[in-house]
């Protein structure tokens, strides 16, 4: 009877443990990205802020009409993040002594291993080989764990839908352009080529060119090289990168390594604990109880008989 | 309730009313009284009119979330993706209910069989907690028909959220099939009893690896966010295990808490048994809750020392950190401590409640309150969001309220009374006999303990 119940509850939590199998990390060790990936590297020191890459993004991606129009510069007067309605925002940071303000234009970076990607408990998300980071909007639940998980607080959400809310964020135009080798709307329409489209390997090339050849003009470092184990979006910049708004403390490991040490532990105690406390079970009940063990050991004798 | 008990009303503790007749299901629905009774004794109680007000506003507002979207209830926030309804919904419940696989452990697996007399309000503690975390995910999620969708349409099975999703609805079942013993007693389906109480030992080791993994994954989604959450609060190494950890004292304390109030408000329900092990239990369960406490303090400090995060304690963050371990954890600690040592039972009440807010708090400060610690503002959730949580946390009090009312789980059912002088008369002339009649009542100690002899 006993065996029997032993087994029982290593069926049980065996079952368990075999529904969660999948769980143990399919983290990837370090991915430095698709070879053939493209990028766009951002010049902050040509931007002029126009916000006609805010325009464009705005007609190629079929967005509602915006609360302010494209060539009001109010809008400078406060931070700005992207929403379910802007893809892509510019903001003006402060400036040092008399230069220019520096302007700077966010939207999704487009990791290499994005945070919103291995956050997502239906798969949502997909790296293509180009380098876009998508979105399925069919299995999305909406659990915005994406939203908590991107270090640089690009996805939104479609809140005032009742029906079919779903996460609106920038995709590198992939499925109109990217796919077909194009650059997005917004690198095509700057007029200052601020935005340079490309290899993101000759992208980062690049990037340590020019600052050879104008080291007056850049600080030496492209954002995104190595930040959250690299993006595909970089930035170069007059200022440092704290200056323009970008995050300098989040290091160059990818989200997911501070979830490691969590995923890693999950297959030890699927495997560990069962026996564990089967085995403290064994400890714990058999010496109590002697007059019990007494009786039905008696029990069980007659009850074959 | 207790009045009419006082003027000779019977309640319903038994399958049968008077010798030969049993309980219709309404009369046990009603509670053993006639229809005007139950509604006059329902309309008598104060709490019943302030709960009509509640879900008279609140579920009004509970429909337009539905019907409008959640930007109608929330401030639809970008920077705040979890709002009240996961950050106290979810994160704050979860740990709360661990209770039900902590006494199943204690109870079943280290045969700490005194506890038994609460073992049943532990369970219950935890389903109705995890059944409410998922009523406050339904409601928060942006298209929760698709819950479903990581069992099977489309798996991440790396993502911590899929491991939460698995667990809890795993261990939610686990729940239910532990559960429901009790109301298999109540409406009289024996067959079932037998059928959970052969897979018990299997229920709980398995609640213990699922409650471990998903109290510990809650923690580790806010490894995701290593820039918002602010340092004081985040640890890569530990967050799981402070969530985890966290859970223990949570639970106990929850349980001691529910049984409080309990005794303030529904002692008519309580039977001889319970009423006397009560206080004997609450000092077991408060040493381990405050075991737990330690335990927690310890592992705080120590992740504070792991990543060297003393600097932000000279911080006004600092100083909320510190209100909160204080409120939370130590203050309770020294008071459980002092009050078991000198059997005042009001101070453990009073110091487990504590530890209940302390959890809330906790839940609160890294989801909510703390979270975007660099931003320049602070997200105040939307009036209508307070107005859904409060609703449903008095959904979750209804229905705690009439399961206790009603199920055995605050007092035993009585089962079979005739059959007992048998059993003690045959006891040396049909063991055989004795076997059956026994079995029914401690066939899993029994089963454990007949290893030996067919071993």
């Amino acid at each position: 009877m006993k065996r029997r119940d032993f087994l029982k509850g290593c069926l049980v939590s065996g079952a368990a443990a075999s529904l969660c199998a999948p769980s143990k990390s399919w983290a990837v060790g370090s991915f430095e990205g698709y070879p053939d990936s493209m990028g766009v590297l951002v010049d902050t020191t040509r931007c002029i802020g126009c916000r006609s890459c805010e325009a464009a993004c705005n007609k190629e991606q079929k967005l509602p009409e915006p609360d302010v129009p494209f060539d009001d510069t109010s809008v400078f007067k406060e931070k700005r993040r992207t929403t379910e309605k802007a893809y892509t925002v510019v903001n003006r940071y402060e400036a040092n002594d008399a230069q220019k303000p520096p302007y700077r234009k966010m939207q999704c970076n487009h990791c290499n291993e994005p945070g919103c990607l291995t956050s997502c408990f239906v798969n949502a998300y997909t790296k293509t080989k180009e380098g876009a980071v998508i979105y399925n909007a069919e299995v999305c639940v909406g659990c915005r764990t994406c939203m908590v998980a991107c270090p640089f607080n690009i996805p939104a959400y479609s809140y005032s839908s009742a029906i079919s809310p779903i996460i609106k964020k920038c995709i590198f135009c992939y499925h109109t352009r990217l796919k077909f080798g194009k650059p997005p709307a917004c690198v095509e329409i700057c007029p200052q080529e601020a935005l340079t489209f490309g290899l993101r390997s000759d992208l980062i090339k690049m990037g340590h060119e020019r600052i050879r050849e104008t080291p007056d003009r850049y600080v030496d470092h492209i954002y995104g090289e190595k930040e959250m184990g690299g993006t595909s979006w970089l930035y170069l910049s007059r200022v440092s990168a704290e200056q323009i708004g970008l995050d300098t403390t989040l290091g160059n490991e990818p989200i997911i390594s501070n979830v490691k040490d969590f995923l890693g532990m999950v297959p030890m105690v699927l495997t560990i604990w069962p026996a564990l406390f089967t085995g403290i079970h064994l400890l714990a009940t058999r010496n109590k109880n002697h007059g019990d063990v007494h009786d039905n050991h008696s029990e069980q004798e007659d009850g074959k008989k | 309730m207790k009045k009419l008990i006082a003027s000779g009303t019977q309640s319903v503790d038994s399958l049968q009313k008077s010798h030969g007749r049993n309980w219709t299901l309404m009369e046990k629905l009603f509670l053993g009284l006639t229809l005007p009774q139950y509604v006059g004794q329902a309309l008598r109680n104060p709490l019943n009119w302030i709960f009509a007000i509640i879900f008279a506003v609140g579920i009004p507002i509970i429909l337009g979330r539905f019907f409008f979207g959640l930007s109608w209830v929330t401030h639809s926030s970008n920077d705040y993706p979890w709002g009240l309804f996961l950050g106290f919904g979810l994160f704050g419940m979860v740990p709360l209910s661990s209770s039900g696989f902590l006494l199943g452990t204690s109870c079943v697996v280290f045969g700490r069989h005194d506890l038994e007399p609460m073992e049943r309000l532990g369970l219950l503690n935890g389903l109705l907690g995890y059944f409410f975390a998922v009523v406050y995910l339904l409601i928060d999620l942006g298209q929760p028909w698709r819950l479903p969708f990581p069992m099977v349409v489309s798996f991440g099975p790396a993502a911590v959220l899929f491991l939460v999703a698995w667990h809890v609805s795993t261990y939610l079942s686990v729940q239910i099939a532990e559960v429901s013993t009790s109301f298999f007693e109540w409406i009289g389906f024996p067959i079932g009893i037998r059928a959970i109480r052969k897979i018990t030992l299997g229920l709980t080791v398995s609640g213990i690896i699922l409650s471990t993994l998903h109290q510990g994954a809650l923690g580790a989604l806010f490894t995701y966010a290593p820039g918002k959450v602010h340092p004081l609060w985040y640890s890569s190494s530990y967050q799981w295990i402070h969530f985890f950890v966290s859970s223990i004292p949570g639970g106990l304390c929850m349980v001691i808490t529910v049984s409080t109030i309990a005794s303030k408000t529904m002692s008519w329900r309580f039977d001889k048994r319970f009423k006397e092990s009560l206080d004997r239990i609450t000092i077991s369960l408060a040493k381990g809750a405050s075991m737990g406490l330690a335990t927690y303090l310890t592992i705080k400090l120590m992740s504070i020392a792991h990543d060297n995060k003393w600097a932000y304690f000279a911080t006004g963050w600092g100083e909320w950190y510190l209100v909160e371990i204080f409120i939370g954890v130590i203050l309770p600690m020294f008071m459980l401590a002092y009050a078991i040592h000198h059997k005042n039972m009001a101070i453990i009440r009073f110091g487990a409640l504590l530890v209940v807010i302390g959890i809330f708090l906790n839940r609160l400060n890294v989801a909510l309150i703390t979270f975007n610690w660099k931003l320049p503002y602070r997200e105040i959730p939307h009036w209508r969001e307070f107005i859904v949580t409060l609703t449903v946390y008095a959904l979750y009090i209804v229905v705690y309220r009439f399961i206790l009312y009603r199920l055995p789980i605050l007092y035993e059912w009585r089962v079979e009374k005739e059959f007992a002088p048998a059993y003690v008369t045959e006891t040396e002339s049909t063991p055989l006999r004795l076997a059956v009649a026994y079995a029914a009542e401690t066939e899993s100690t029994a089963l454990e303990n007949s290893d030996t002899a067919t071993s």
